[in-house]
């Protein structure tokens, strides 16, 4: 009989215990926890000075933590230099080395490790294959566009097999078109090499399309993390559903509590839905270590498309004005407002629009309807 | 035919604001350049005086200039004292710069202060000071002496021109060597040296053109070996003569083909 290793640290490839980095009057990160399994692809998503970029940067080692852990593998990396450590990263600016060619970019870090020239020639070429950037290889630096640097960059980080790929704003300078392109690219990139990427960005829409792991964070802290799915359909806090997309959010005060059911009073009337998740949650139901008390204030957070103005669909949220209808090809989005000031917003199909000054009465599924706590502050 | 006319007028003015330029810019370059051309046309000169009239031409002074030992062995003097000079002034420049382009620390401004300041003092007290402490150490005037003079004298400027290179774009690709592995010397000599190489280039070659002209130091700090301004200032105590035009000539000839040469080299590499 094999007794389990007790540490549960072994089994996750990348591991952030109780991080904090402290500037002088300032604080950038504080006690942050993070668990990655080997293989994932973990977006950190966040508005600026979140603190998304100082946690890549401390995975990296090019920042050092005031205090907490860092381990990559089960090794503690906490004091190793960048150098030492089995991660690389794609610069925001991708930082190419301007006076090589795009092989001898991508060769740098081969190099180094003391790889024999014809095996360099052969790895190179394989990366450029791998990046789409065949024929490319004796080019200049200077001769290549925007979405080809990010190629080269990407070819170049991976060249030396690092445990852990950190992605840096890699499609911030990228135009829209090109950016939904890259996205793919390195969603299947990341698919093929089977390799750990940590990859920050602001864009909410190309952290779902990429992540296994969406870090959601907010002045320092993780708000909530999990799967794309579970984060927008059921965010753990009120940042958490601002930042992933739109919702109607009804404020209110806990009335009762069935298992994960909770009634919130509010001044549409008592509304039913479903208790937000423990932050870090992976399925939609982990709910355990949350503490819920009658009279706490809590906001009732729905998305747009779940909000249907059909009878008999689950419960009714009191009635309201349409103020504004905004076309958006296959669908189109309705802001209307009740009597009390609240607003709704909701996907309607582009064939039964309804006009502005029509009132409606928005309904919602009770699964559908997530609890939050209401934020301090 | 009045708006024709205006035109023709404009047209006028403009000509001769134009020719206005041309003229100031023509009195300029003959301003700074006519020395130089009466320098080297006395050069060729067929006679014992370098003054007017001109007879000649003649390259009888050159063949007396290089068959001179003591001119040459002065501008191997030079030449030796310039590139060394010059070298050690953009190494200790460039590491200066950037340690304070890379790192933060307290008193930052007043060391950047402190390594500009030398700029700022005249030759005459450089030379003078490092006379005075070399005689307190019982060392003799040598061309090392110049070599040091030249290198407190040149380093500045080569930490100024390094300092304005530096970018945040750089200490990223830094930053990008080093993560794939690079020790803080590769990274210098492999990433921001070859980077640099233009400013680097540049600050050498104006260290070196400074060094192989500079005479206050070089005469103050030398004694039986000298280089060649001090050379050239002892044959003009002996009165004019064409020889030494000659040896000015392939001076500033010498100079501009270094500077062109320079300039093809950075021009080149931008445009490839």
């Amino acid at each position: 009989m094999t007794v389990s290793h007790p540490s549960s640290a072994s089994t996750n490839h990348l591991s952030v215990e109780a991080v904090s980095k402290h500037y002088p009057g300032q604080i950038a990160l504080e006690t942050v926890s993070l668990h990655v399994e080997r293989g994932n692809y973990v977006v950190l998503l966040g508005p600026s000075g979140s603190g998304k970029t100082t946690l890549l940067s401390l995975i990296g080692g090019f920042t050092l933590p005031s205090s907490g852990v860092i381990r990559i593998g089960g090794q503690d990396v906490t004091d190793l230099p960048p150098a030492k450590r089995p991660t690389t990263t794609v610069f925001q600016d991708y930082a190419l080395f301007p006076h090589m060619s795009v092989a001898a970019n991508i060769e740098f870090g081969l190099k180094l490790r003391g790889l024999k020239a014809d095996a360099r020639k052969v790895r190179v070429s394989e990366m450029l294959e791998l990046v789409g950037l065949g024929q490319h290889g004796e080019r200049s630096i200077q001769a290549l566009s925007g979405g080809q640097r990010q190629r080269v960059a990407l070819a170049r980080a991976l060249a030396v097999e690092p445990e852990i790929l950190l992605l840096d704003e890699p499609l911030g300078a990228l135009d829209l078109a090109l950016r939904r392109q890259m996205q793919d690219e390195l969603h299947r990139i990341q698919r093929q090499m089977n390799r750990t990427f940590v990859h920050v960005t602001h864009d909410q829409e190309e952290a779902m399309a990429l992540a296994d792991l969406i870090v959601v964070m907010s002045h320092g802290r993780i708000e909530d993390m999990g799967p794309p799915r579970r984060v927008y359909m059921r965010p753990a806090t009120r940042f958490a559903a601002t930042f992933m997309g739109e919702s109607t959010q009804i404020e209110g005060r806990i009335h009762a509590q069935d298992g994960q059911v909770i009634t919130l009073e509010t001044q549409q009337g008592f509304l039913r839905g479903m208790a937000a998740p423990a932050e870090g949650a992976m399925t939609d139901t982990d709910t355990q270590s949350r503490t819920w008390c009658i009279g706490d204030k809590a906001v009732a957070i729905i998305r747009p498309e779940n909000i249907k103005t059909t009878p008999d669909y689950g419960q009714a949220i009191g009635q309201a004005l349409v103020c504004e209808t905004v076309f958006q090809g296959n669908y189109v989005r309705v802001f209307a407002r009740s009597e009390t000031g609240q607003t709704f917003v909701l996907h309607s199909p582009a064939r039964q629009v309804p006009a502005s000054g029509d009132t409606i009465t928005p309904h919602a599924l009770v699964d559908d309807i997530t609890i939050v706590p209401a934020q301090e502050g | 035919m009045s708006a024709v006319q205006t035109r023709y007028a404009g047209g006028w003015k403009q000509l001769i604001c134009k020719g206005l330029t041309a003229t100031y810019i023509a009195a300029c370059f003959c301003f700074i350049f006519a020395p130089v051309a009466v320098l080297v046309l006395f050069s060729f000169q067929d006679g014992r005086l370098p003054v007017p009239p001109f007879h000649g031409p003649t390259l009888h002074w050159y063949g007396q200039a290089l068959a001179n030992d003591r001119l040459l062995s002065a501008m191997g003097h030079s030449f030796v004292v310039g590139a060394g000079s010059a070298f050690l002034s953009v190494v200790l420049g460039f590491l200066a710069a950037y340690g304070l382009a890379r790192y933060r620390f307290r008193g930052q401004a007043l060391v950047r202060g402190i390594l500009v300041l030398p700029m700022a003092v005249s030759y005459l007290i450089v030379g003078m000071g490092l006379l005075v402490m070399a005689s307190w150490l019982n060392i003799a005037p040598s061309l090392w002496l110049v070599c040091i003079s030249h290198i407190v004298i040149n380093m500045p400027l080569a930490f100024a021109i390094c300092s304005a290179q530096f970018n945040p774009a750089q200490v990223r690709m830094e930053m990008a060597a080093a993560d794939l592995g690079a020790s803080l010397p590769r990274v210098l000599l492999q990433i921001t040296v070859p980077m640099m190489a233009p400013a680097l280039i540049a600050a050498f070659i104006l260290c070196f053109t400074l060094s192989w002209d500079e005479f206050l130091t070089a005469f103050l700090l030398s004694r039986f070996d000298i280089t060649l301004p001090v050379a050239i200032w002892g044959l003009l105590r002996g009165g004019l003569n064409p020889q030494t035009n000659a040896i000015g000539s392939m001076v500033f000839f010498g100079a501009a083909a270094l500077a062109l040469g320079a300039e093809y080299l950075m021009f080149r590499k931008k445009s490839s």
